[in-house]
């Protein structure tokens, strides 16, 4: 079980949050511009990595609102919690 | 290899059991193999098994990073069936259950393939629609399927909860006869006696960490004992595909979650059957020495750590004890969790990648034990004629580009 630090209400536990998925994907600015495969890697391709993940949590039962998490997907553990537009706190590992 | 029979089985026991010789070979990895096949999984040691049975090539290794069978292979419910909704994923895991059904006599190793019948439950009327259709399209693709009402399926599991004020009442269900469960273990262990007896190295303890390419080309693979050569390789790596693939710099849609199961103490012979309900996250069965074995739904973040939420498991339990209020003081034994490779629309990627020489077998995510033979057996034609067979064409890396995917969600997505 994770306890997620919300950055507007403070550490709560996991239950309360939805998971999101990847952060940092940007939508194509020209979707008419790119290719399929260029579509494609937007829409479907993942980094998937066994270690540092930036990922999206929304506080579902709680404030309701979006946030991004750095979080190690081998230990669980998080090492950084930051709002929409920011970066994390640290470097990656 | 020794065959195994009932005479054989006398012998040794009037020899005390000492002549028995391993069942597998530990043999140190050569220089050079025509083909490396990297994870020893139960798709990965079938794989190996049918290049060398039905395509002659026996020139290969099997690479894996611990012992074989101990990720999702031995991790999993061992649920087999194949009743999916789409005529390309139908077709697959058609393919799969008919061998199932001959596969401890083609290996010569008693896998425990028990055809005991899968049912999923409805709980809603949508369910219902959705079930009906999917046993129609199961029929007219000729895979065996029937439609239960509440009364039948309380016939056949007379400890579930069919009260229609029960939290999630049953209003029926579909039940594949010729589904089942098999013995985990036994599929790992008694397809690498079959490929070992036929020349293929199974090299444990051997993880890969780079592929190596030239000019787009795959030239081999550095493992933790060194560096082995080969023209093509085969990764079936399950959660780790991601890992693997961006070693030969390919970018995947797959993403790796945890997923749990529990088993109980062993109980008195209850349940003859699987129960599987998509609605709410939960499917059971009993294990030959008495167990029930319950699983859950994936974890909603991407996970390595072979482990997974507690609240999941009590969703799941929670669930499992509003469908049969009997278990409720039954006491949970061992859980665990393995690490499975979630593609977009539930189905899986077999098939070859940019890189020359490489061929990918993945995404099967929660349901690829079923498939394990079907999914040897596709990936060995693939790997030894370089073009894909024809029911593993679908599931190619490039459906995510040109859109056609094959969504298996209803089918596929939590039940397994
Ligand atoms: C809890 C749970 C329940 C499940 N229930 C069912 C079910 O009821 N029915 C069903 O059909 N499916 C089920 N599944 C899914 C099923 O287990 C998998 O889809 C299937 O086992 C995948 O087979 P595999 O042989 O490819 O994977 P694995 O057995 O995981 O094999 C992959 C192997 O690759 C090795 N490897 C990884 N990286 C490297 C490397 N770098 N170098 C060398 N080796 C490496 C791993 O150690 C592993 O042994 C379940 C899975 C889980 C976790
Ligand atoms: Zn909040």
């Amino acid at each position: 079980m994770l306890m997620i630090a919300c950055p507007w209400c403070g550490p709560r536990e996991q239950t309360e949050f939805a998971y999101g998925g990847e952060a940092h994907i940007a939508r194509p600015a020209d979707p008419d511009a790119v290719d399929d495969a260029q579509w494609a890697d937007y829409l479907f391709m993942r980094t998937n990595p066994k270690g540092c993940h930036r990922e999206q949590w929304n506080h579902a039962f709680g404030c309701r609102r979006w946030f991004n998490v750095e979080r190690d997907t081998l230990s669980y553990r998080i090492t950084s919690v930051y709002k929409p537009g920011e970066r994390p706190a640290e470097p990656a590992a | 290899m020794n065959r195994y029979s009932i005479f054989t089985l006398a012998r040794n026991a009037l020899g005390g059991h000492r002549g028995w010789q391993a069942a597998w070979r530990s043999p140190e990895p050569k220089r050079r193999y025509d083909v490396v096949i990297v994870g020893g999984g139960g798709h990965g040691l079938a794989t190996a098994y049918y290049l060398a049975r039905e395509h002659g090539i026996t020139n290969v290794a099997v690479l894996e990073k611990g012992w074989i069978g101990g990720g999702n292979t031995g991790r999993n419910t061992t649920i087999v069936r194949s009743n999916y909704l789409w005529d390309e994923a139908t077709h697959l895991y058609e393919k799969s259950l008919k061998l199932w059904e001959g596969l401890s006599q083609e290996l010569n190793y008693n896998v425990m393939f028990s055809q005991r019948g899968v049912l999923n439950l409805g709980h809603t009327l949508q369910d219902m629609r959705d079930i009906e259709r999917r046993v129609n399209a199961n029929r007219l693709n000729g895979v065996d399927g029937e439609v239960l009402t509440t009364v039948q399926v309380k016939a056949m599991v007379p400890i579930i909860n069919d009260s229609a004020h029960a939290r999630y009442p049953i209003l029926g269900a579909s039940l594949q006869r010729r589904g089942g469960t098999a013995r985990h273990d036994a599929v790992a262990w008694g397809f690498a006696r079959g490929a070992d007896s036929r020349g293929v190295d199974i090299i444990q303890n051997c993880e890969v960490t780079g592929i190596r390419r030239d000019g787009g080309r795959v030239t081999g693979v550095d493992t933790s004992r060194g560096f082995i050569e080969a023209d093509r390789v085969g990764v079936v790596a399950a959660g780790h595909c991601g890992v693997l693939a961006s070693m030969a710099g390919i970018r995947l849609p797959i993403e790796s979650h945890p997923l749990q199961a529990l088993v109980s103490e062993p109980i008195k012979p209850v349940l003859d059957t699987v129960v599987m309900s998509n609605a709410v996250h939960g499917y059971i069965s009993q294990a030959d020495k008495g167990d029930l074995v319950i699983g859950a739904g994936i974890d909603a973040y991407v996970g390595y750590g072979q482990r997974g939420s507690f609240s999941t498991i009590e969703g799941t339990l929670a669930a499992i004890v509003e469908l049969f209020p009997t278990f409720s003081r039954v006491r949970m034994n061992r859980q665990w969790a393995g690490i499975v490779d979630v593609s977009p629309d539930a189905c899986p990627i077999i098939g070859l990648t940019p890189v020359k020489g490489l061929y990918f077998n993945c995404g099967w995510g929660t349901g690829g034990f079923k498939a394990t033979p079907g999914s040897g057996w596709v990936f060995a034609h693939t790997i030894a004629r370089g073009v894909p067979h024809e029911l593993n064409a679908s599931f190619s890396l490039e459906r995510f580009a040109t859109g056609r995917l094959i969504d298996e969600h209803g089918a596929a997505a939590v039940a397994h």
